[in-house]
């Protein structure tokens, strides 16, 4: 009894512990984004201070975060339904029509995301211009929809080898063709996993930096590039970024927090069936 | 209602042949049993015979009609699956007129031959659950229902009890077999168990690698078998089988010695049968009699008894004999016994495993399951 109590006591402890060092860095910028530019620099750091809306006064008057946005919010969709929509026919064929490639397909993939962005910056610039997609909501979505098939294909397919075979025998015995067995059965079955795929897919690209700051000027520029835009010319105004900071994540935080159980019981679907 | 004809089934799986060229007939209304061990390919051909797997080489014929290329859906079949394989997302009634959604059929339609069908497996109070909240044998009831509304020549079965308990396969073997004569329908069912095949088949199918090994009634297995496979197959406990030498041959029969060096005369036919050649003697557990002069004997190392009748496990120098002698056998461990046969019963093997045939043929072996399909074959 003891032991188990006390044991329990230190996990609990141990978890508070790691979830507050997860959570210190988005606290503390939330904090600073409340702080004027002189408190925000000042050592010791203030914990206690007057908090002002001066940084979001000001960010707000320097750019226009609707845009941002706006852009953030189409090009996560956007390029999750499309990979979604390219996705779910790979992983079907890979789950339910596996041929001696499959697994040597899925790790290559896989391995794509090994590879540095940054190697791969200059063809895809290139080609980017040639097809005038450089700033453009379509190329961002494009190469997010690209930056994330991989996970999307690998989830899918974990979710759809989970579904028994003989219930799409069952249905082709009853008459379904490839298409009414996908949407009358594989889609609702595996809906809970085909979400949290979604949801990782939306987060992932609502966070991606590296693509949109490079490939993106001020049409499409999502929030990324949006708080990178307050970092570079006047030297760094803490508060100010921070503030910047804190809107671009909120969204994404907030529908991540809304999210979670979907999220959790998708990503552990096939483990505890 | 509805004829299957293979014609020289093979299927190649990565080059290597899991048919082997199977050759059946299944008459309008039939209900036909493929059993085997695991792995001698009866699910495989069922398969095929349901369009899930395709086949290497020969024709499959459905009334006549080739269906190779065609789908599944198009080959008037209905299949229940081992697992039930029901969608575990619908309720029982979307189960079972999901065929008929997907074919366009009016709701008021289906709705009508989902209540029939419902009615048949005495399901109408299930009808808005959803397969989670089924027991076993009521799943198993969803899956026949599912086939039922499809209203379809042919039924395949694919060892559909084996999840069951003993008691509920019992009775849903019974319910089947009631099914049978209720719908006229022609079925194919696989199964490992070969009480299920005993009980339900008009003709049995065995298979072993691939290969048919014999076709007949479940009597005309019983009682000539055609070889050694198919004799220890069929029946429980297995048949006993021990080496015998040809001492003479003669229209009567063959003359063999028996292990203890009595001599009995076989009534099969003798073949080319030599003098002095090995044979294997195969006697049922059952045709076997506890009798204090027996050609036969040894030790009772274990007794099983069920109480209408008793297993006794004897060794003898000769190795391991079954007898099923009946409930009141007074006998117990470490007793010794002498034992004998009727030879009439008895079965000679030839090297080769062939069995010789029998010169006698079994009063039992033609007699149909039931009565009307005798009418019914009169009447044609």
């Amino acid at each position: 009894m003891y032991t188990s109590l006390s044991r329990k006591l230190l996990l609990t402890l141990l978890a508070w512990l790691i979830a507050l060092i997860i959570f210190f860095p988005i606290f503390w910028m939330i904090l600073t984004s409340f702080k004027t530019e002189f408190e925000a620099i000042s050592t010791p750091p203030t914990l206690f201070f007057e908090p002002t809306l001066a940084g979001y006064r000001e960010v707000m008057a320097r750019a226009d975060y609707n845009t941002f946005a706006f852009n953030s919010f189409a090009v996560s969709v956007g390029s999750t339904l499309l990979a979604l929509l390219v996705g779910l026919p790979a992983a079907y064929s890979m789950a339910f029509l596996p041929t001696k490639r499959t697994r040597g397909t899925l790790l290559w993939m896989l391995s794509t995301k090994m590879l540095p962005p940054v190697g791969v910056l200059m063809p895809i610039y290139l080609i980017f211009r040639d097809l005038g997609l450089l700033d453009s909501l379509t190329g961002l979505i494009v190469i997010y929809m690209l930056m994330n098939l991989p996970i999307v294909v690998w989830m899918l397919y974990t979710f759809f080898r989970d579904v028994p075979r003989e219930i799409l025998e069952a249905a082709r015995m009853d008459g379904a063709g490839t298409l009414q067995e996908v949407l009358y059965l594989l889609v609702p079955l595996t809906l809970p996993g085909i979400a949290s795929t979604g949801l990782l897919s939306v987060i992932l690209s609502w966070n991606e930096a590296f693509w949109s700051i490079n490939l993106t000027t001020s049409d499409a520029a999502p929030l990324t590039a949006f708080i990178a835009s307050f970092s570079s010319p006047e030297g760094l105004f803490w508060a100010r970024l921070s503030a910047a900071s804190t809107m671009a994540v909120a969204p994404i935080l907030l529908f991540g927090w809304m999210t979670q159980k979907q999220m959790v019981r998708g990503l552990t679907f096939g483990a505890v069936k | 209602m509805a004829t299957l004809k293979l014609d020289h089934i093979v299927k190649e799986f990565d080059g290597a042949e899991v048919i082997k060229g199977v050759d059946l007939i299944v008459e309008d209304r039939e209900f036909v049993v493929f059993v085997g061990p695991s792995g001698c390919g009866k699910s495989t051909l069922l398969r095929m015979i349901a369009g899930l797997e395709s086949v290497s080489d020969g024709d499959i014929l459905i009334d006549g009609k080739k269906v190779n290329q065609i789908g599944p859906a198009q080959r008037d079949l209905a299949m229940v699956f081992q697992s039930y394989a029901l969608y575990p997302h619908m309720t029982v009634a979307n189960n079972m007129g999901f065929s008929m959604r997907l074919a366009g059929v009016p709701k008021a339609d289906r709705d009508a031959r989902v209540r029939e069908a419902a009615r048949i497996l005495k399901l109408e109070e299930l009808l808005d659950r959803k397969p989670g909240a089924l027991s076993g044998g009521q799943r198993q009831r969803v899956a026949i229902g599912r086939a039922i509304v499809r209203n379809p020549g042919i039924f395949l079965f694919d060892e559909p009890l084996s999840n069951l308990d003993a008691a509920l396969r019992v009775q849903m073997r019974i319910e089947l077999a009631r099914l049978h004569n209720e719908l006229e329908a022609t079925m194919i069912y696989v199964t490992h168990d070969q009480v299920e095949a005993m009980t339900m088949a008009d003709k049995i199918v065995v298979l072993q690698g691939g290969v048919v090994e014999q076709v007949g009634s479940p009597m005309a297995l019983y009682h000539h078998p055609r070889n050694r496979f198919v004799a220890g197959f069929i029946g429980s406990p297995t048949m006993n089988f021990t080496e015998v030498e040809v001492t003479e041959t003669s229209p009567a029969g063959v003359q063999v010695t028996l292990p203890g060096g009595d001599s009995r005369l076989i009534p099969v036919e003798s073949g080319n049968c030599q003098r002095g050649e090995r044979l294997t003697l195969g006697v049922r557990p059952e045709h076997l009699t506890i009798e204090d002069n027996g050609p036969m004997g040894g030790t009772v190392t274990v007794i099983e008894r069920l109480g209408g009748a008793t297993s006794l496990y004897i060794a003898t120098e000769d190795g391991e004999w079954v007898v099923m002698a009946d409930g009141e056998v007074q006998k117990r461990v470490n007793n010794a016994v002498r034992f004998g046969f009727d030879p009439g019963r008895a079965h000679l093997f030839m090297e080769n495993g062939d069995a010789l045939p029998s010169l006698n043929r079994h009063p039992l072996v033609n007699i149909e399951r039931r009565e009307n399909r005798i009418d019914t074959m009169d009447q044609q």
